[in-house]
């Protein structure tokens, strides 16, 4: 620890060159979703834009995952209770305070958008607090000690009756900024196009602004100099403190950045639901995240909103569908099961079929598809095809890429 | 005195519980390097089973959990060979994250099963207690830890002296000297699935016994409490297991009977104690008491 056994310091990586390199563009697929994403409200209906702002809120905190897991390779279950600090956090700040309310909820009736920042700080901070006992711990320790947090997360947010509103939960306020507020306003409705404004298509946007933020600080984070030292700790702890690495300060930042995505998901989570009660934040819904990102694909991005869109919406669409459906039934008596089962099976299933055949998730299967398509694309333009040197390469190089 | 007595004796008896999956938890860790989250939906999956054929078929009890284990062994060993198998060479993380996987879809189905009902495994001693010295407990506790003590002298007997743990061990030490002595890791994965599916449904119809009502969902939250047991203890380690189980056990009743003189904490916090005592023997000691440190090399 002494500062006489640290060598040079890593020199900064060379300008912007070298940056791009790692960068790779981003896919057309993601910019074509973003611009369907910036037209679905005016064409979606309620239930539609619910799922989305649900699922973009899935999809900020699955990318938070996914920094802890696929980058820095430190295995976490306690997700949901990041989750939780941010939703609580949110709602407390925000809230009026108690002697406006009348009643014994606490509220520190901060402007929303202050309340926002505050949340995702606190719950970058219990990240932090909780980074000594992680950098102490590897892998299924650390998993199961982390499974720890979510069960003393429930006990807190059952207990603090005057600041979670116990076992019933709280309200959530409304998000407003500079006035402007994501909710419905009684008599001045706005009109955008011709096409009302209601309080889930201000929220869509809301959620799809934060999505887009998460997803370049994502990229981003990966192609710097702080996600290449998560890589090196997820590949070997031990070869990268031998690099100079600090293994300690570098686990703890990752935590920070996940658990703070996990704040803002929280916070667009408590949103959504507009009242949140402690049984949300359980052990379901960590295992619920692990899940997407792994059918998403460990380490990929664009995989994580995929698995967070299948696995939050699943359920919701399961149950709108279920006359449809045959199985799925909509009281648990008359024979089916119910959505909410049923969307349970189909993940756990997934996560079983795709781990058999594609460990590397959606994102692989993706990729897989692509270069099918590219060799199918060449040989039509009959163009000399690759020596099989040279494709074997190639595959080779696909398998070669890190995969935890 | 009296009541710390008799709080410490049912601690130790659910300890020995506790100590029955997180064995069950280690050992399949310890021959296949694979984290079995699966163990709990297994362990649901034989005590719901145990529970039908004596509640609703009216079978003698032993013959109902004799039935209910030979359920649990069956999904384990077609789990191992179908999924674990397969994949393990390739990671074992994501068999980790797999065991997951067939946790949720096995804990669901029993979910489902059961819908809002709690099915009492009905054994023999029902709520009825023991009296001696002054303390009271129930007897399914006395019961419990009978069992345990026996079963976990048997399994420490037959890994020590028969061919069958020997091999289990030797592959624990060496999978690949292992397989060259002739040791099928094969046999070896299975063998382990199938003792901690037997392990963790024995477990499971004592946690559903006296005091509990029955087996319902609530009952995989107390089988995921051996998780801690197994972790605290080091999760290669068998006696880590039976020791980190008796702390858990111990920890989280003496908290449950002292409740009114710690609600400062709040309510329930017995269910929370295991995962506190973890969390504070891991910093000390981040492999577990016994657990061996990890020798890396780059």
């Amino acid at each position: 620890m002494s500062d006489a056994t640290r060598v040079v310091p890593p020199t900064r990586p060379a300008p912007s060159s070298v940056r791009r390199r790692t960068t790779r563009p981003v896919p057309l697929a993601l910019l074509g979703a973003l611009a369907v994403g910036l037209v679905a409200p005016f064409y979606l209906d309620a239930f539609w834009l619910q799922v989305g702002v649900f699922a973009f809120a899935a999809m900020v905190a699955a990318l938070g995952l996914n920094i802890l897991v696929g980058e820095a390779g430190q295995l976490s279950l306690a997700h949901s209770f990041f989750i939780a600090v941010g939703a609580y956090s949110y709602t407390l700040m925000a809230s009026p305070s108690q002697a406006e309310t009348g009643g014994d909820l606490v509220g520190w009736r901060l402007p929303p958008i202050v309340a926002v920042g505050l949340a995702v700080v606190a719950a970058g901070v219990a990240g932090l607090l909780f980074s000594p006992i992680a950098a102490r711990l590897r892998g299924i320790y650390l998993g199961v000690a982390s499974l720890g947090l979510v069960f003393l997360g429930q006990h807190v947010l059952v207990n603090a009756e005057t600041i979670t509103g116990g076992f019933n939960g709280r309200d959530v306020p409304p998000l407003t900024v500079f006035g402007f507020s994501f909710d419905d306003v009684p008599g001045e409705t706005l009109h955008v196009l011709g096409v009302p404004f209601t309080r889930v298509e201000k929220l869509w946007y809301v959620g799809l602004v934060a999505v887009v933020l998460a997803w370049v600080f994502y990229r981003n984070l990966r192609s710097s100099r702080a996600g290449r030292a998560m890589h090196a700790i997820r590949d070997g702890e031990v070869a990268a403190s031998v690099m100079g690495v600090h293994v300690t300060r570098f686990k703890g930042s990752a935590f920070l950045v996940s658990s703070m995505l996990a704040g803002l998901g929280g916070v667009l989570l408590a949103l959504a639901f507009r009242h949140i009660v402690p049984e949300t934040f359980g052990v379901l819904l960590a295992i619920e995240y692990l899940a997407m990102i792994v059918i998403g694909g460990v380490g990929s991005p664009g995989g994580t909103l995929a698995g967070a869109l299948f696995v939050s919406s699943l359920p919701v669409v399961l149950e709108r569908y279920s006359d449809a459906l045959p199985f799925v039934s909509e009281t648990p008596t008359d024979g089916g099961v119910t959505a909410g089962i049923a969307a349970r099976f189909c993940y756990g299933t997934a996560i079983v079929v795709l781990l058999l055949v594609e460990p590397g998730g959606l994102a692989a299967l993706g990729r897989r598809a692509r270069r099918r398509l590219a060799r199918a694309a060449d040989e039509r333009a009959i163009q000399p095809t690759p020596s099989p040197a040279a494709a074997a390469l190639g595959d080779n190089v696909a398998a070669a890429t890190p995969r935890p | 005195m009296e009541k710390f007595l008799q709080l410490l004796l049912s601690g130790v008896a659910l300890g020995a519980v506790y100590a029955l999956i997180a064995l069950g938890f280690v050992i399949v860790f310890k021959a296949t390097q694979v984290v079995n989250f699966a163990l709990a939906g297994l362990l649901m999956v034989g005590t719901y089973w145990v529970a039908r054929f004596r509640t609703v078929d009216g079978y003698p009890f032993l013959v109902a959990v004799v039935l209910g284990v030979a359920v649990a062994v069956a999904v384990a060993l077609l789990v191992e060979r179908v999924f674990v198998r397969p994949v393990v060479r390739r990671s074992v993380v994501a068999v980790a994250i797999m065991t997951i996987g067939v946790d949720v879809v096995l804990q669901t189905e029993i979910t489902r099963r059961l819908g809002i009902d709690i099915v009492p495994v009905g054994d023999p001693w029902q709520s009825a207690t023991v009296e001696r010295f002054g303390i009271t407990v129930p007897q399914t506790r006395v019961a419990a830890l009978a069992v345990a003590l026996v079963v976990l002298g048997g399994f420490f007997a037959w890994s020590k002296f028969s061919d069958w743990g020997i091999a289990v061990r030797a592959s624990a030490e060496n999978p690949q000297t292992a397989e060259l002595m002739g040791v099928r890791l094969g046999r070896v994965s299975a063998t382990v699935w199938l003792i901690a599916a037997v392990l963790a449904v024995l477990a499971g119809v004592f946690l559903s016994a006296f005091p509990a009502p029955g087996v319902s969902p609530t009952t995989s939250a107390a089988a995921l409490r051996a998780f801690p047991a197994a972790i605290l203890g080091g999760l290669d380690s068998t006696g880590g297991a039976l020791v980190g189980g008796l702390l858990i056990g111990v920890a989280e009743t003496l908290t449950l009977g002292y409740q009114d003189q710690l609600s400062f904490l709040g309510e329930g916090f017995s269910s929370v104690m295991p995962y506190v005592v973890m969390v504070g023997v891991l910093l000390v000691r981040p492999t577990g008491l016994f657990g061996a440190t990890e020798a890396t090399r780059v």
